[in-house]
């Protein structure tokens, strides 16, 4: 056997082998490829996207009274708070607070959890914003009542105070304030 | 090859530890890889792959529409188009459902013809041939229920009109066919009950598959010769050959079926299944999906009574018994000879046959009047004669051709008789 | 042996075509085929003709047909912006609730919501309108599809024509006409040979050239409004049409390239083999 022969049979070899190779590459893209929709199909579709924006009218929310909405499948609490429950909140130490970050998507992450940031801001510091679902476990939380008179968990005992901070009980951070902005004077806008 | 040695040897010790308890690498290896195949299989014989992805393709495609569709009549229309217009790709997932319901009708008459056509149902493949028959029927159960489904005009005339073929049945019919329904007419209880059994069906047919697989791998393929293997050098294993074989038909029938997904996903559809069902409105032409209609001519091709039976019942005996008789094909054909490569006379019988179904099919899609009852009569009595009469009678009295001794004969004579021995087990040595 | 089939297929052609002659059968006319933007491989939607096409129906058509299926948000498609969507849905009113007291309430749409219907109900719709309920127009470039006939329906796979419905449309739209004599048109109803379930239909001629004012400049002619609510009610009907098309011709060139690779590798594990 003669060297050439020799190499001809491995260039031959290496051909082949590159072709298999190629092949079996090119089905691998394929059948990623083919997989995407499958996943991409189980993304929240075009109409829940739609719908994830909603506008609340408050125009008959009196001070002392709450409303809940439905918002991505969610109730969102909003209420219009007494003085006494914004005294109340603003009295209470941070130190005192197990979680002491705002929790509010308008706001920095590392924005502190006193009562103003909890709130709708400088002005509207009686309209309170939340999505009404505990951070422990996720059960929807009981209005006035708790040991600070405000929302109190049933599932595992998690208190809240007048501006939906944690206080007391396994929850781990204070309830959620979602993006929301005021489109008029009574009106908002949530997501 | 039946009982054939398992040539399985494990190279790991992990191998060797799963071989000793479950031995499935060893399963999958004789089944898929060491498998022995006649060297001369033609790219007819690639549609038992096809099919098995072509399951694949239904089920995934419809587990996922399941997630987004509501099995109730107030729901069922619009969360079909829920799907079409909302959901990521949905109109994706439908389309290929959808067609690939006809894609796996297609793959399945090219796979039942060419068994007729090379002797595939002979002895020793009885079994294996009923086991596909079972399939068969479970696919139209299937095919027809997903139909209903999307609950459009079609839909809902086209499960009247089939249920309807129930109350045919003398003293019982009304009975079975309110079992059917749940009901005096086509309504939720139906939808319910069919999306149910439309979920159920294809993994029923999936065990069904692994019971024609078994049988396959036991008795081993038939071939264009139809004469059994004799000789390692008859065959080829499994994979390479006949994994790459398959694989390249595979990727030529996704082309097509992927041109009717993208391109034309509505041509082998209704138009009127596009309107919400309607249980006041009959549409002018109820006319089943096309892989129905050669069993719908015969149907209507009964516009007579026989004696105490009515044409009504007539039709529904004759359309049942056009698939019954498919059971026992294995015995009405009586000839030696197994592949229609031999046999000049069946093979003309045979082409006439497959022309007469698709013309029973384009008779399907025509109104039952006139001329097109005639013709359906006369395509359907050739159906019948062609299993019933020409079948065993032609088996004894046809002069086969010449027939070569044994496979490697044939591929070498049709080879212009170059000497090529036992080529594929050197080849495959050569391989690694 | 192939002369006898090809006897047979001339055999059973020929009886097809004389049985077909001897039904009488709908539309009288057929279909006139257009060309349209959206046709072919490469189609897509012309933007300009879309929203034409949606003036029309919001002018013309919306009066007693709905178009349920398709929400303000959709228009987004036709080229308009998120600002235009919300003025325009605010347009409509949409019914909410209930309250808390219990009532329902109007409200106006948002972007969200769907086309509102014209009438509560079928029932409320026939009653306005002579017995016969205007359908909803969302599906109807896919609802109807005129009988294409051999070989056109072979031809037609080639073609990628999937434009039946499109077609019909505007045929039946600009093909109002005067019944020829001796025909007795029924009460209510006008004389279009172009209807595909009789030869007269409901819905009187529901355009004249002139009526409608384009701001494009495009020609203000029966012919044309036709043209643009058929291409419109085409997208309501098939609005991923442009991404299914893009996406097909992805995969289809992917299953060539691909296809041609297996094929030689095929040739390469068989070359030593004959069979």
């Amino acid at each position: 056997m003669s060297a050439n022969e020799t190499n001809d049979a491995s260039a031959e070899h290496n051909r082949r082998d590159f072709l298999y190779i190629a092949t079996g590459m090119a089905g691998v893209v394929g059948v990623a490829g083919a997989v995407w929709p499958f996943i991409d199909q189980l993304r929240p579709d075009a109409s829940t996207l739609a719908v994830a924006q909603i506008d609340v009218d408050l125009t008959e929310v009196q001070a002392g009274q709450s409303i809940t909405a439905m918002w991505r499948g969610k109730p969102v609490f909003i209420r219009n708070r007494t003085e006494a429950e914004i005294e109340a909140a603003r009295e209470t130490p941070l130190a005192d607070l197990p979680d002491q970050l705002a929790r509010n998507e308008n706001l920095p992450a590392d924005a502190s959890a006193d009562d103003v940031s909890r709130s709708a801001g400088e002005g509207r510091e009686n309209w309170l914003v939340m999505v009404g679902v505990c951070t422990h476990l996720g059960c929807v939380p009981l209005s006035q009542q708790g040991d600070f008179g405000a929302w109190f968990c049933p599932c595992h005992g998690s208190h809240y105070d007048t501006a939906g901070r944690i206080r007391r009980g396994p929850a781990p951070e204070n309830l959620h304030i979602p993006a929301y902005e005021f489109i008029s004077d009574t009106v908002i806008r949530i997501g | 090859m039946s009982g054939g040695h398992s040539t399985y040897t494990p190279k790991t010790g992990l191998g060797r530890w799963i071989d000793a308890r479950l031995p499935l690498p060893r399963l999958v290896y004789d089944s898929f890889v060491a498998y022995p195949v006649p060297r001369n299989l033609n790219y007819m014989y690639t549609f038992g792959g096809i099919l098995s992805i072509m399951l694949i393709v239904q089920i995934v495609t419809g587990i996922v529409l399941a997630m987004h569709y509501a099995p109730h009549t107030s729901l069922a229309f619009d969360s079909v188009e829920h799907i079409m217009r909302d959901v990521n790709s949905g109109w994706l997932m439908r389309y290929l459902h959808a067609n690939g319901a006809s894609f796996f009708f297609i793959a399945v008459y090219l796979h039942m013809f060419r068994g007729l056509y090379y002797g595939s149902y002979k002895a020793p493949r009885e079994l294996l041939w009923i086991l596909g028959v079972i399939i068969y029927l479970l696919m139209m159960a299937t095919a027809f229920m997903g139909y209903v489904l999307p609950w459009g005009q079609m839909s809902f005339w086209g499960a009247t009109v089939i249920t309807g073929f129930f109350s045919a049945v003398p003293l019982v019919g009304t009975a079975i066919q309110e079992l059917l329904l749940g009901g005096f007419a086509v309504d939720n209880p139906t939808l319910n009950r069919f999306f149910s059994l439309h979920y159920l069906l294809p993994f029923m047919i999936a065990g069904v598959v692994v019971l024609h697989v078994w049988a396959l791998h036991v008795t081993g393929q038939t071939n264009p010769t139809g004469i059994e293997v004799k000789s390692k050098t008859d065959t080829v294993p499994f994979t390479p050959y006949a994994t790459i074989k398959d694989g390249f038909a595979m990727v030529v029938f996704f082309l097509v079926f992927m041109y009717f997904v993208f391109y034309i996903p509505n041509y082998l559809g209704h138009a009127d299944n596009y309107i919400p069902a309607d249980p006041l409105v009959t549409p002018a032409h109820i006319v089943p999906e096309w892989y129905f209609l050669p069993f719908y001519a015969i149907l209507r091709a009964v516009t007579f009574d026989i004696g105490p039976i009515s044409a009504a019942l007539g039709g529904v005996l004759a359309m049942f018994g056009a698939i019954v008789v498919l059971f026992f094909l294995p015995w009405l054909d009586t000839s030696r000879v197994r592949s229609a490569v031999y046999r000049p006379w069946y093979k003309l019988f045979f082409w006439i046959f497959a022309i007469n179904a698709v013309f029973l099919g384009w008779l399907g899609s025509k109104p039952a009047e006139g001329l097109y009852v005639a013709l359906a009569q006369v395509g359907t009595f050739y159906y019948f004669a062609f299993f019933l009469i020409i079948m065993p009678i032609l088996g004894l009295i046809e002069t086969p051709r010449r027939m070569p001794n044994s496979i490697t004969e044939a591929v070498l004579e049709k080879n212009g008789g170059k000497a090529v021995p036992h080529a594929a087990q050197t080849a495959a040595e050569t391989q690694s | 042996m192939k002369t006898i089939l090809k006897g047979l297929t001339a055999l059973a052609l020929g009886l097809g075509i004389s049985g077909a002659a001897s039904a009488a059968e709908y539309p009288i006319y057929e279909p006139i085929e257009q060309s349209w933007s959206f046709a072919g491989p490469f189609g897509t939607y012309d933007r300009g003709q879309l929203q034409r096409g949606f003036q029309v129906y919001r002018e013309s058509c919306a009066a007693c047909h709905g178009l349920d299926r398709v929400a303000f948000r959709n228009l987004s498609t036709l080229g308009y912006s998120e600002e235009q969507i919300i003025a325009l849905a605010a347009e409509y009113e949409v019914e909410d609730g209930p309250d808390s007291f219990g009532d329902m309430f109007m409200r106006p749409a948002i972007p969200a919501d769907r086309f509102p219907d014209p009438f509560p109900n079928a029932e409320a719709a026939a009653a306005a309108n002579n017995g016969a309920a205007p359908p909803d127009l969302s599906l109807m470039a896919k609802a109807r599809h005129a009988e294409r006939g051999f070989p056109r329906f072979v031809i037609d796979i080639f073609t990628q024509y999937e434009a039946a419905g499109a077609d019909y449309i505007y045929s039946l739209l600009q093909g109002y006409q005067e019944a020829p004599e001796g025909y007795e048109l029924q009460p209510g109803t006008y004389y279009n040979p172009y209807f595909l379930a009789g030869t007269s239909l409901s819905m009187p001629q529901p355009f004249s050239d002139g009526m409608l004012s384009y701001n494009d400049g495009s020609p203000e002619t029966i012919h044309q409004y036709s043209r643009d609510v058929a291409a419109f009610l085409m997208w309501t009907a098939e609005p991923h049409l442009e991404a299914r098309k893009q996406t097909g011709f992805v995969v289809m060139i992917f299953l060539l390239l691909f296809g041609g690779l297996v094929y030689m590798s095929k040739r390469k594990v068989w070359a030593a083999v004959p069979h």
